[in-house]
């Protein structure tokens, strides 16, 4: 797959995260909490908004400045569905097809994201870079279907013909 | 109130007054709108004053279960040795609900003040509020709401003046349903992977880091304040004659309903007001078919069984299902059960934690059997499979999502077989290609 190439090549990148500002940052958190380990998930969140996504050198990263193992972070990391344990394109899509939304009609939704984005399939960034779509579970918005989320924007009541038109938003 | 269609007469607005309203979102918003009294009240009380109040009021937790909120409270240790801890569950990821996150959009503070109202009352100096990743606009919101409380004193070290320390910490999630169940969370907010843990001990003994802990739900947590206000017995007169479901419930309705939304009455309300008055019916041309009332994780109901079904505890019990969290997928007669039945196991497979073998390998079987069935390719006796399948799935494992994926599957052929059998003697054509 070219996803493992372009890890090695994002890995050969990475510069540490937490440094300056964003080290501050996260020590900020420490007397939050009785314990560092605590604070994995919000410093995971730090990383991938940082790089995009979690690599291993950014689990490596999180395990050093947390006092924890890299063999357990990425367990954590792998049990969560939200972060990227590989890169994905500029702009992330999921859109919601359990069942309120899907006898909604959520998985038309879903082929009108694939066709206009270029992905052809769910997972798959689409050529440019530009796009990535999954379906999730239940978003949490079954009033209003079909919820869809691109990267932190949370868009409610989606319909096929909405979705080339939402599209010119993120290039 | 019906957000985001206007009130209804039919409903009662409590908790959901403020819905659509930008000026409540504020501290100095909330305040002008007689908030954060409650909390001056409450802190003026003892704790057991305050439990007691609660108790008064039969509120009972809105997170699915049901159980009665001040009863819960009382199972914190009275003397306070260790840190004891309030978690809100913010968690909110259960199909067909979605009322919390309106609370957290529209009315922050009114969370936040339930919330430090419940920390007095359980002696805790600390609350998590473990929000799901997804809802990143609400984070950003409760993250302005606490810092300006906080800088107004409704939080912090010396609440108004007081003395006491009730400081709210905001949890973000990461995309794991289960975490929604509270020791799962427990867990996630610890840094770890989020398996539920086996019970007892009870959180109220040994919660996060093993201390006294209590887990609401963010609807119950924001009735507090109204209870506290208004008194428990005024409270506890709301409800149609049934006095063990009482006060105000937010019903999230969903699917083939006219006008889906969040609509706020007093438990005892009968079903059909809500989705035949409040909710517009059915679409044009289109009869009722089915509702799973309490969110997916319930037994299905027929439209037949939804006549006369009071919406409380007890009047959706006495139809054979759950009140839960009061999340209701509306289906008509365009809708394929044996489909969504798929889509729902799907859906427990995916978020099965994997610990339990019952659960882990029940959750992959029933939806894989669902699928051969829906691609044409059922074998007979898969019914008879899919229900042992189901009978191994239930109260055999450490949390309930196991069972949560059996009752659809159970309810639905129990009541719609006709509609399995017609795939299973290919009278219906597939509509999956591969199984
Ligand atoms: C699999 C599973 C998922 C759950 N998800 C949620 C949820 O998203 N939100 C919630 O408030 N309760 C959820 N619960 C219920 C909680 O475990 C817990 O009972 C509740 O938060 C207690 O608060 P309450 O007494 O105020 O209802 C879930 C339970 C299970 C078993
Ligand atoms: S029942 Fe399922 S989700 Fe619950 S603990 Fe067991 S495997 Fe995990
Ligand atoms: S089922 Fe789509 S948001 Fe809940």
């Amino acid at each position: 797959m070219s996803g493992s190439a372009h890890q090695a090549v994002h890995d050969a990148e990475y510069q540490p995260v937490f440094v300056g500002e964003a080290r501050a940052k996260l020590e900020a958190l420490f007397p939050r909490y009785p314990t560092r380990q605590a604070c994995l998930l919000p410093a995971l969140w730090m990383v991938q908004e940082a790089r995009g996504w979690v690599s291993e050198r950014g689990i490596a990263e999180v395990a050093d400045v947390l006092g924890l193992t890299p063999a357990y972070v990425k367990g954590v990391v792998t049990f969560y569905t939200m972060y990227h344990t590989h890169p994905v394109g500029r702009h992330f899509i999921q859109v919601c097809t359990t069942s309120p939304c899907n006898i909604c009609g959520a998985e038309d939704v879903v082929k009108a994201f694939l066709q206009h984005t270029g992905c052809g399939e769910l997972g798959a960034t689409s050529p440019d870079g530009r796009f990535t779509v999954i379906e999730v579970e239940c978003l949490g918005a079954c009033g209003f279907a079909t919820p869809v989320l691109i990267d932190d924007d949370f868009i409610e009541g989606i319909t096929p013909e909405r979705v080339p038109g939402l599209l010119q938003g993120y290039k | 109130m019906g957000y985001p269609h206007p009130s209804h007469p039919g409903e009662q607005p409590l908790l959901s007054k403020y819905f659509g309203d930008p000026g409540a979102r504020s501290y100095e918003g909330w305040v002008k709108r007689g908030g954060y009294e409650s909390l001056r009240k409450a802190l003026g009380m003892t704790r057991d004053q305050v439990t007691e109040e609660v108790k008064a009021s039969g509120l009972r937790g809105r997170g699915g279960a049901g159980f009665p909120t001040g009863l819960k409270w009382s199972f914190m240790p009275k003397e306070v040795t260790r840190p004891h801890y309030l978690v809100c569950n913010a968690d909110e990821s259960e199909p067909g609900t979605f009322k919390d996150r309106e609370i957290m959009r529209w009315t922050p503070h009114q969370l936040l003040e339930g919330c430090a109202i419940a920390a007095h009352a359980i002696g805790a100096e600390r609350v998590y509020i473990y929000i799901r990743g997804e809802f990143t606009a609400e984070y950003r919101i409760l993250l302005e709401a606490v810092e300006e409380a906080t800088r107004a004193g409704a939080l912090g070290a010396d609440v108004f003046g007081t003395g006491r320390r009730i400081e709210v910490i905001v949890h973000r999630g990461a995309g794991a349903y289960i975490c929604g169940e509270e020791t799962a969370m427990m867990n996630s907010i610890e840094g770890k992977r989020g398996n539920p843990r086996i019970k007892p001990p009870f959180p109220a003994q040994a919660g996060l880091w093993a201390c006294p802990t209590t887990i609401n739900n963010v609807e119950t947590l924001g009735s507090v304040p109204h209870i506290i206000r208004e008194g428990g017995a005024w409270y506890k007169g709301l409800c149609r004659g049934n006095p063990k479901s009482t006060g105000t419930k937010l019903f999230s309705v969903c699917g083939h309903v006219q006008r889906p939304g969040n609509y706020e009455v007093v438990m005892g309300t009968p079903m059909k007001d809500l989705i035949f008055g409040m909710c517009g019916g059915m679409r044009p041309g289109r009869t009722l078919k089915a509702v799973i009332p309490g969110g997916s994780s319930v037994p299905i109901l027929t439209a037949a069984e939804i006549e006369d079904c009071q919406l409380d505890y007890e009047g959706v019990a006495a139809r054979g299902s759950m009140l839960g969290s009061g999340g209701m997928i509306v289906m008509d007669d365009s809708t394929d059960i044996v489909y969504q039945v798929m889509r729902l196991a799907r859906f427990y497979a995916h978020e099965s934690c994997a610990q339990c073998t019952q659960c882990r390998e029940g959750t992959a079987w029933t939806t894989r059997i669902l699928e051969r069935i829906l691609a044409g390719k059922g074998k007979p006796e898969d019914l008879e499979l899919l229900l042992d399948l189901a009978d191994n799935m239930t109260g055999k494992t450490i949390c309930v999502l196991s069972d949560s994926c059996a009752a659809p599957v159970v309810s639905a052929i129990a009541k719609f077989r006709p509609e399995f059998e017609a795939y299973l003697n290919r009278t219906r054509p597939p509509v999956l290609a591969t199984a």
